[in-house]
């Protein structure tokens, strides 16, 4: 039994954390959000250089042949930064379909082009009426000579504004909630009949709107199997979603230190609000929330090569834990810090923000209870 | 022990149902986004004020209703029914009820009538940096220069005071004394030199707050209300009437009813939400806790009406209320999946969001209203004041 970091992912974890020090305070991050890209290109290739964005692929492609360790060392680093830039939706997602979907030839192309910064991807999956499920597709492809064509529209498109490459599911057959002809593709941004409407997301992040009317895909984009997606989108977001954990786990570590820190200093009645024994154990119970998020996603992070029954359930494990956590100990972080918390100079409710839209993100806590007891 | 309305109450009800449905269509609405501007805020208020229902809780002399307190519940919860903007508490419920109760005939004059018609603006001038839920230790200081008050310092929080004419404040006046005992009661015109009000943005990007700094303001000692260093009684005062009233079950029925609203669009695998199982639990357990409020608030209004002040339980209505309105914004941003991510104030004025209409805002809500667990006595504050006046602990 060991939870202890290899020495390349402890000089892993120096390096981010030390570039986010240098480049991602928190004034950074407000900077970088509220400016007119509200991200910052430069970071990308930083990232790049940093070896960041190779480090899940295996090294024949281009890769620094680590894992989802890796990818956990990141994200709870980019968590405590608030990092807007889409490493989860690129690496993770783009690259994860690419890596467990595509053919040798797709991985060649985009695992390279990822890792050295090359493409940004975004993530279009959700629609107005699917809510968090799949499989609920209207956006159609229609297999027409070598191409396809797509129809529809994508939600809330994390990223969106910045990607080129998109990812996007769509319904090559079947009824429109049918597990079974669902199909993943990759659809250059910059294709005729992309339509797209930019925004800031209420976390800090931007995210598009998309429709798709008659836009040619050629069938050589088709990731894995056509008709099949829907195991492969699974396997996909359930490591987005032990990412993304590891994100709110940084998220929450800030909250969580800055109010036990806070509390140590502020003075009401003549004595640090910490004093208060309603205050402490308020803070206890918040530590233990961060400890628990904290082991679930080391669970999840060890288990996504398992079974897909025994992947899905870790999957959605982390994400009921840490949504009911993650909103906990956000709350709390504001109750405790009094009036300072509901400002937007201060960071903990940048943090709060984050760590509540990422509850809702691949499906909220009643979503994960009731995919987990599903699973049996 | 009768919880029914009378014959007569009823046709009162129907009155103002008449009134509000007559009335809150002139309103007009000039954005998107309601609550942006001063007429926003104010318009409701002269239509009320202009029928005389402004301050229903007011004394008859100075302009109030006479309503009972049963009449008083009735038109609070056709109002909330109506959805009908809220008053500002800042004058009408806060420093009104100081002013002709400590206040001098000359003041009552003075400043009544503009509190009643919606001319004057009051903001409050209670919590500073350093001084929150321990509002006694208050530092900003008004040293008496003959027919003056010289007042210097900082206050912070301040509702809308980028709207304000007016703001009551609680200034030093001895700082040698008890804490409690140097404290005093002023009235200080948002005009006067030396005033600077700095905008506090809050975490869904409003700006409903502000820093009010003070630097040599001149205050005339006639704008002083009852006697100097006795301010913390009337504080005190003050603060009572701030709780009662804060538990918003009306408008927290009307939540609910629009969260249903929502529920019975948004769709899970086809079927709208309302019809599972995990989501109408939910809102079940709330309308049963805004049930059991509903009661206990009718319980203290019934006291009240028989002359009975609202005592230390009325934190309670303060501590449920707060936390119901907060759990109601939960589950609405549980409702709308990823429609909560659009950050709604970066749109135009007349430009929507993307996602269904009802799920505009909803997310930057939950966030604000965050604030409610805060202000007015943080919920921390109410459960001392619980375990100290009524459980003797």
């Amino acid at each position: 039994m060991d939870f202890s970091f290899t020495e390349e992912q402890t000089l892993l974890r120096n390096s981010v954390s030390k570039f986010l020090a240098d480049n991602y305070t928190f004034e950074d991050f407000k900077k970088i959000s509220r400016s007119e890209k509200g991200w910052k290109p430069e970071n990308w290739k930083q990232f790049a250089e940093l070896g960041l964005l190779a480090a899940p692929f295996a090294e024949e492609y281009g890769g620094l042949g680590g894992g989802a360790v890796d990818t956990m060392v990141i994200m709870e680093e980019f968590g405590k930064a608030l990092v807007v830039e889409p490493f989860v939706q690129t690496v993770v997602v783009g690259g994860g379909f690419v890596k467990h979907g595509g053919s040798d030839a797709q991985k060649s192309e985009w695992l390279g082009k990822i890792a050295g910064g090359e493409t940004v991807m975004a993530f279009a999956f959700a629609e107005p009426q699917g809510r968090y499920n799949f499989a609920d597709l209207k956006t159609t492809a229609k297999k027409n000579g070598t191409n396809y064509v797509l129809n529809g529209q994508k939600a809330v498109v994390l990223g969106g504004p910045w990607a080129d490459t998109l990812i996007v599911t769509a319904r090559t057959a079947g009824g429109q909630r049918d597990s079974n002809g669902v199909s993943v593709f990759l659809v250059d941004k910059k294709s005729k009949g992309v339509a797209t409407r930019d925004y800031p997301t209420i976390d800090g992040l931007h995210a598009s709107e998309i429709t798709f009317e008659n836009v040619e895909v050629p069938a050589a984009n088709l990731l894995g199997q056509a008709d099949n997606g829907l195991l492969l989108i699974d396997r996909v977001t359930d490591e987005a979603i032990a990412a993304h954990a590891s994100e709110a786990v940084g998220c929450m570590k800030v909250l969580l230190d800055a109010t036990v820190e806070y509390t140590k200093t502020r003075k009401q009645f003549g004595v640090p609000i910490g004093k208060f024994q309603v205050l402490q154990h308020r803070m206890v119970d918040m530590f233990i929330n961060y400890e628990q998020s904290a082991s679930i996603t080391y669970m999840v992070t060890l288990k996504l090569d398992e079974s897909d029954t025994e992947r899905a359930k870790a999957a959605s494990a982390a994400k009921v834990q840490i949504g009911k956590s993650g909103r906990f100990v956000g709350q709390q972080a504001v109750q405790l810090h009094g009036g300072m918390g509901m400002t937007d100079e201060l960071n903990v409710g940048h943090y709060f923000k984050r760590v509540t839209m990422l509850d809702t993100l691949y499906g909220n806590v009643d979503h994960h209870l009731k995919r987990y007891a599903s699973l049996g | 022990m009768d919880v029914t309305f009378t014959p007569e109450e009823e046709k009162f009800r129907k009155e103002v149902r008449e009134f509000i449905a007559e009335n809150l269509p002139k309103l007009g609405k000039t954005s998107r986004r309601e609550f942006e501007t001063r007429e926003d805020f104010i318009g409701w208020h002269r239509l009320l004020a202009k029928k005389g229902w402004a301050a229903p809780h007011w004394p008859v002399e100075y302009g109030g209703t006479g309503w009972n307190t049963t009449q008083r519940f009735i038109f609070n919860e056709e109002s909330a029914r109506a959805e009908a903007p809220i008053l500002l508490p800042f004058g009408l419920t806060m420093v009104a009820p100081v002013i002709y109760t400590f206040g001098n005939e000359a003041q009552k004059k003075k400043f009544l009538p503009g509190i009643l018609s919606g001319d004057d603006w009051w903001c409050q001038g209670y919590s500073e940096p350093g001084a929150g839920s321990d509002l006694a230790s208050l530092k900003t200081k008004a040293v008496r220069e003959g027919d003056h008050y010289i007042v210097n310092g900082q206050k912070t929080w301040t509702t809308l005071a980028q709207f304000a004419d007016w703001i009551f404040c609680l200034v030093r006046t001895d700082s040698n004394a008890k804490q409690q005992e140097g404290i005093t009661f002023l009235l200080i015109d948002m005009k006067t030199p030396g005033i600077t009000v700095k905008p506090i943005i809050v975490l869904d990007g409003a700006h409903e707050v502000n820093e009010v700094f003070f630097d040599n303001v001149k205050v005339p000692v006639e704008n002083r209300v009852g006697e100097e260093n006795k301010g913390w009684t009337y504080a005190k005062f003050l603060l009572v009437n701030e709780r009662s009233g804060i538990a918003g079950v009306a408008r927290s029925k009307k939540a609910i009813e629009r969260l249903k609203e929502i529920g019975r669009s948004e769709l899970i695998d086809g079927k709208p939400l309302i019809e599972t199982e995990e989501f109408t639990r939910k809102i079940a357990e709330t309308e049963i806790e805004l049930a059991a409020l509903e009661y206990t608030e009718l319980r203290t209004l019934a006291q009240e009406s028989k002359g009975h002040n609202a005592g230390p339980e009325s934190s309670i209505l303060k501590i449920k209320g707060t936390e119901i309105q907060q759990r109601i914004t939960e589950l609405t941003v549980e409702a709308i999946g990823y429609y909560a991510y659009p950050y709604d104030r970066s749109f135009g004025d007349n430009e929507y969001p993307p996602g269904p209409p009802y799920a505009s805002g909803q997310a930057g809500h939950y966030f604000n209203m965050r604030k409610v667990s805060i202000f007015g006595g943080s919920n921390e504050i109410q459960r001392n004041i619980i375990a100290k006046a009524v459980l003797g602990l």
